[in-house]
């Protein structure tokens, strides 16, 4: 892609400079090492299986439901989550965990013995892949980084991984491999802060998402499912 | 609309703001939950002063090196193909975007929460072009199909309505047939927007953070329009105001960490989306082109002086929660989008005393707002230095309250004259004596007796009374009581 413009930077940043009482700055400002670190506090010297119990807990307060199972039960409890959903078309992502926790052939077998229809996200058919994602009862995604905490999925996306499939559809399974969780945001930003250090370009959309869509602006009344999916579930998976 | 709303007199829309008994009533019950859970969420995540002094250590840094960070920000920006934009006034603003949309030949405009449109009139201007806007949160949606009434707080804009007002919007201007259950309501609301998305041909969204060292910026929302304003779209429009940036994503997590649970008490908000440029290639949904309008209207006066910290804020509206002036006179009461404590001191600064200069005394200076806000500004004092500058430049001041106050101030100072004037009040006052009370007061006193009854000064003075008291004291002493 083309370098984009940047329109009218020098005269507004001079300004700012002026303001500030000294000259611009272009170079060598440096982070302070902050007072206080605290964000590492929270959760620290938390086991994997005490994390997923903190998980398990904080899904209550988001409106999500947890699922525990193994990579051998997976293709089952999904199946009952989808089912629970009254959900007959679903959109994933194409994303290689799918064929590396063995659910290609379950999902292809099951348009025949369930009458549901598991479709992936197409690069090649863009519009049609938004289309059906629009209209579909389930998207379906892996997890890349689990906060115990705050009980968040954290999507990067890319390609195969289109933003539309946690989104669009009425109701939303993240798969979260148990090896994906860590105690807070703090974790996860750390990771994305190093890899930008290290010189690699952010995904262009990060979703850190926390349960089904809610508002509360209608006196301030909580009412679960908005503009996004209306019902979450997470199925956390033993993975080692 | 621009930053201005409502009446332009101060007393006419704080009278406004009083009668209005459905408004109070659900200010009162909005601040009795956020206020619990805010503190809530405060006391689970713990070392909540440590977290807040973290964050204004970050906010500082940050405002100190303004430039340097905008400036990493929009050269990463331009790297990954997206364009920046830096408007210095609200025209500029506007005027570049309308650019944008008249280049793609876009009619329909989805565009998801963002104060700093509200403060330029954006919408204002792109109507006037001829290209339909589209709010897309829920309570912004709410006002805007009833006729653009503006926000009054700054995080649940329609908070000063009700369901049953909302239920007959809906009915009157979109056809809408059920009940006023806020289920109903916002399930309606999610059919009829769905399509506005689908269709729309450029997404104008806010920005909560800035993410200097890549290039990305942060929405932090629930309900999922902002996903869908940046998902949809071929074309993508930020807006932020200058001073809404963190230096790297490590920071990001300390002030979201901060905002989720100040602003409503969540560990984190259903919605953290962190944007980085527009699509990559091969990539399906995301904008093909995208833009970021980096607005300054009038907030470089702020940097280096005594208000600065005004800059820090990052709109929780905590201390609009706790606030008890916005409690009796709920937010349009201000006269600006920015109401409450930081609405009190930000807006002056942006729109100048002549027009506000009525703000800074909306308070008690109890302090609350200074206690409660996650990054450490010290609102209430703010507030203070607000009143001196006012007060100092005189010719601010009406004619009748200075010469009011010179006449107090030369009685006053003169102990004679004090003692004169203390001794006449309960003659002068008498003929607006009635039934023992005073209810319809001269001059000064007007304001109290128009609400409430003022009292007959006693005949006998306080110091009088204390010179008799004493010697009634003693007298008793000497008889041994």
């Amino acid at each position: 892609m083309p370098k984009g413009e940047i329109k009218n930077r020098d005269k507004f940043l001079n300004n700012i400079a002026t303001n500030l009482g000294r000259e611009r700055r272009t170079l060598g400002v440096a982070r302070p090492r902050w007072k206080n670190q605290v964000q590492w506090n929270v959760l620290s010297n938390h086991t994997e299986d005490q994390l997923v119990d903190v998980l398990e807990k904080q899904c209550k307060s988001i409106h999500t439901d947890l699922v525990r199972t193994d990579q051998e039960n997976l293709a089952q409890t999904l199946l009952g989550v989808i089912q629970g959903y009254g959900g007959k078309s679903v959109m994933t992502w194409d994303d290689p965990r799918f064929t590396t926790y063995h659910l290609i052939n379950p999902f292809e077998s099951w348009k025949e013995s369930q009458n549901i229809a598991v479709h992936q996200w197409d690069v090649e058919n863009g519009e049609e892949s938004i289309r059906i994602a629009e209209q579909a009862d389930v998207g379906i995604t892996f997890s890349d980084i689990t906060l115990a905490e705050s009980g968040t999925v954290v999507l990067f996306s890319d390609k195969g991984k289109g933003r539309s499939v946690s989104l669009l559809p009425a109701t939303y399974i993240a798969i979260v491999p148990k090896s994906t969780l860590v105690p807070r945001m703090s974790q996860a930003t750390r990771e994305i802060h190093q890899r930008v250090e290290a010189g690699e370009r952010v995904a262009s959309c990060v979703n850190f998402i926390t349960g089904p869509s809610n508002s509360a602006d209608i006196e301030m009344n909580l009412v679960v499912g908005v503009h996004g999916p209306i019902k979450a579930t997470y199925i956390v998976v033993e993975d080692r | 609309m621009p930053m201005h709303i409502g009446e332009k007199e101060f007393t006419k829309r704080v009278d406004k703001g009083l009668e209005d008994d459905f408004m109070r009533g659900a200010v009162r019950s909005a601040q009795g939950r956020l206020q619990t859970n805010r503190a809530n969420a405060a006391d689970e995540l713990g070392d909540w002063e440590e977290w807040r002094s973290l964050g204004q250590e970050i906010r500082q840094h940050t405002m100190e090196n303004l430039d340097f960070y905008l400036q990493q920000l929009s050269d990463k920006i331009a790297e990954l193909g997206g364009h920046v934009y830096f408007a210095e006034t609200a025209d500029d603003a506007n005027n570049y975007v309308s650019e944008v949309i008249a280049n793609k030949n876009a009619k329909k405009i989805a565009k998801s929460k963002s104060m700093v449109t509200e403060e330029i009139a954006l919408n204002d201007i792109l109507e006037e072009n001829g290209c339909e806007v589209v709010e897309t949160d829920l309570g912004e949606y709410i006002l805007q199909i009833d006729d653009h009434d503006p926000p009054s707080h700054i995080v649940a804009p329609a908070l000063h309505k009700n369901k049953e007002q909302i239920r007959d919007v809906f009915k009157e201007k979109l056809g809408y047939t059920k009940t006023e259950k806020p289920e109903e309501l916002t399930l309606f609301a999610r059919e009829k927007l769905r399509k506005e998305f689908l269709e729309a041909d450029v997404g104008i969204t806010g920005c909560n953070f800035a993410i200097a060292e890549s290039g990305s910026f942060a929405l932090v929302t629930n309900e999922g329009n902002a996903r869908m304003v940046s998902t949809l779209p071929k074309t993508q429009i930020t807006v932020m105001g200058m001073e809404r940036i963190v230096p790297t994503w490590e920071e990001l997590d300390v002030l979201v960490s901060l905002l989720t649970r100040a602003a409503v008490g969540q560990k984190l908000t259903s919605y953290v989306t962190a944007l980085t440029g527009p699509k990559i290639e091969g990539e399906v949904d995301g904008p093909e082109e995208f833009h970021l309008v980096i607005v300054d209207n009038g907030r470089s006066k702020i940097l280096g002086t005594e208000f600065q910290e005004a800059l820090h804020c990052i709109r929780c509206a905590a201390c609009i929660n706790v606030c008890p002036v916005y409690r009796h006179v709920g937010g349009h009461a201000y006269g600006s989008i920015y109401p409450g404590p930081i609405g009190a001191v930000l807006t002056p600064l942006l729109g100048g005393y002549d027009d506000y200069k009525e703000l800074p005394y909306a308070s008690t200076l109890c302090g609350a707002c200074t206690e409660v806000c996650p990054v450490k500004i010290p609102l209430h004092e703010q507030l203070v230095k607000h009143r001196r500058n006012i007060v100092e430049e005189e010719e601010k001041s009406d004619l009748a309250e200075r010469l009011a106050m010179q006449g107090f101030s030369i009685v006053a100072g003169s102990g004679n004259l004090y003692k004169l004037a203390t001794r006449m009040a309960p003659l002068l006052v008498t003929p607006f004596v009635k039934d023992g009370s005073i209810s319809k007061g001269p001059g000064p006193v007007k304001p109290w007796t128009d609400i409430r009854e003022f009292p007959v000064p006693q005949k006998q003075r306080f110091r009088d009374w204390f010179k008799n008291r004493e010697k009634g004291g003693s007298e008793r002493a000497k008889r041994g009581n």
